[in-house]
C-alpha cells in the first residue's frame, strides 16, 4: 500500500486525536488552548512524520502534545482570559448523544477539582496512567523521564492527589 | 511486600478507580479534527477524494506515468488478498466515524430499539446483544458499506474506547483472524451465517474478551 503521507498520516495520527485533546485540556485548563496546542502538536508531528516508523502511534503523538503544551505554558501564552465556564450548567447545551449523557453523568465535582490543583507534572503523570491506560514506559517517553522517576513521580501523585481529594470531599459533601 | 506496600497498593487502586469513574474525560470537539486537517501542508502525492484541484497538466501527466506502470508492471503487481483490503476499509470505517463524531446513527443502549431500526434498511437482520452487564455497553448503530454491500456498524464501549463491529451475511464459516493494523486491533471470524469485523484501539485481550462476550451471548 503506497498511501501519500497525508493519508497515513490521517491513518495513524487522527485516531489518538481524544487522547491528545484529553492531555492538551488537563495540561492547559482551558478549551481554547487545549484546542491550540492539539492543532500546533499535529502540524509539528505532521512535520516529523517521515521519521516515525512503527505502530506505537499514541505514545508518539502524546509526546508532542505534551511537549507543545509544556512549552505553551512556559512561554505564558496560556489564553489570560479563563475561557472554562460552568460545565454542569451548560451541559445541556451540548449535542445529547449517549457519548454526552456518558460523559455528563461522569462529572463529579471532587475528582476534577482535586486533580485540576495538582501540580502540572503530577498531573500529566495521572492522567497518562489513569485516563490513558499508559505503560510506565510509555509515560517515561511522553514526560522524558526514567521509568523509574515514573513509578516514584506516579506514586507521591496518588499520595497529594488523595490528600487533595480528601479536601474536596469534606467541602462537598 | 510489607502491610504498609500493600496498603498503598489499595489505595492507588481506589484512586485509580475514581479517576477512571469520575474525572472528565475531554474529547476532542469535532470541529478539531476539521480544523487539523484544514491546517496540514498539502501534499501534491495525494489523489483528490473531492473535487479536482490540481491542474490539467499535472493530471495529464499523472495519467500518463500510471499507464507506463500498469503496461510495465501491471502483470506482475502482486495485489493484497481480500482481507486484507477489507481491513484497511474497516479501520476506514472505524476512524471516520470518530473522526466526525458520529458513531452511531440511532443512538440506543437498548437492543431492541437498535435492531429494529436496522429492519427497513437493510436485507438482513444484524445480531445485536447489550453487553452492558459484561462491560461492553451497548452505544448504539449505523449502516457503513463494506465488501460492496450494506452493513450494519454496531458500536459498543468499553471504558473510553469504542469498538465497531461490523456484521453482514456470510457465505459459510471462517475462523477467527487477528489483524493489527495503523495500531488498532481487528477480530474477524464468520458464524451463524454472519461475518464479523470488530475494530477497536482497544488491546487485542479486551477485545477478545468481547467476541468471547459476544459468543455467549449468542448461545
Amino acid at each position: 500500500m503506497d498511501a501519500s503521507k497525508t493519508r497515513r498520516f490521517e491513518a495513524v495520527v487522527l485516531p489518538h486525536l481524544d487522547a491528545a485533546y484529553n492531555l492538551a485540556r488537563w495540561l492547559t485548563h482551558s478549551d481554547q488552548d487545549g484546542e491550540d496546542v492539539v492543532q500546533e502538536a499535529y502540524l509539528r508531528a505532521f512535520r516529523f512524520f517521515d521519521g516515525f516508523r512503527g505502530n506505537h502511534g499514541r505514545a508518539w503523538l502524546l509526546t508532542i502534545v505534551r511537549n507543545t503544551a509544556m512549552s505553551w505554558l512556559e512561554d505564558g501564552r496560556a489564553s489570560s482570559a479563563t475561557r472554562e465556564y460552568d460545565e454542569e450548567r451548560h451541559a445541556g447545551a451540548h449535542s445529547d448523544g449517549p457519548e454526552a449523557q456518558l460523559a455528563r453523568k461522569d462529572e463529579r465535582g471532587q475528582v476534577n477539582a482535586a486533580l485540576k490543583k495538582l501540580s502540572v507534572e503530577f498531573r500529566e503523570v495521572l492522567v497518562l496512567r489513569e485516563m490513558e491506560d499508559l505503560s510506565y514506559r510509555e509515560i517515561a517517553q511522553v514526560a522524558g523521564i526514567p521509568v523509574g522517576t515514573v513509578m516514584s513521580r506516579l506514586s507521591r501523585a496518588r499520595k497529594e492527589f488523595a490528600a487533595l481529594l480528601a479536601k474536596e470531599d469534606g467541602n462537598g459533601r | 511486600m510489607d502491610a504498609e506496600e500493600t496498603q498503598e497498593a489499595q489505595e492507588a487502586m481506589q484512586l485509580r478507580e475514581r479517576i477512571k469513574g469520575e474525572a472528565k474525560y475531554h474529547a476532542a470537539p469535532p470541529r478539531l479534527a476539521a480544523r487539523i486537517l484544514a491546517s496540514l501542508p498539502e501534499d501534491p502525492a495525494e489523489i483528490p477524494r473531492s473535487g479536482w484541484r490540481w491542474n490539467i497538466a499535472w493530471v495529464s501527466s499523472a495519467v500518463a506515468a500510471l499507464c507506463v506502470l500498469a503496461l510495465g508492471l501491471g502483470m506482475f503487481l502482486t495485489l493484497p488478498n481480500a482481507d486484507d483490503r477489507l481491513a484497511d476499509d474497516v479501520v476506514a470505517g472505524h476512524v471516520r466515524a470518530l473522526m466526525v463524531d458520529h458513531a452511531s446513527d440511532v443512538a440506543s443502549s437498548d437492543r431492541h430499539t437498535v435492531k429494529p431500526w436496522f429492519a427497513g434498511k437493510l436485507d438482513f437482520s444484524p445480531p445485536v446483544f447489550d453487553l452492558t452487564a459484561q462491560g461492553f455497553a451497548l452505544v448504539g448503530g449505523r449502516l457503513d458499506y463494506l465488501d460492496r454491500q450494506p452493513v450494519a456498524a454496531l458500536v459498543y464501549r468499553h471504558r473510553q474506547h469504542l469498538i465497531n463491529l461490523f456484521v453482514w451475511p456470510a457465505a459459510g464459516d471462517a475462523p477467527l483472524r487477528r489483524i493489527e493494523r495503523q495500531g488498532f486491533h481487528l477480530l474477524h471470524w464468520a458464524g451463524g451465517g454472519m461475518n464479523y469485523w470488530a475494530v477497536s484501539d482497544l488491546n487485542a485481550d479486551e477485545l477478545m474478551q468481547f467476541r468471547l462476550m459476544l459468543e455467549k451471548a449468542a448461545d
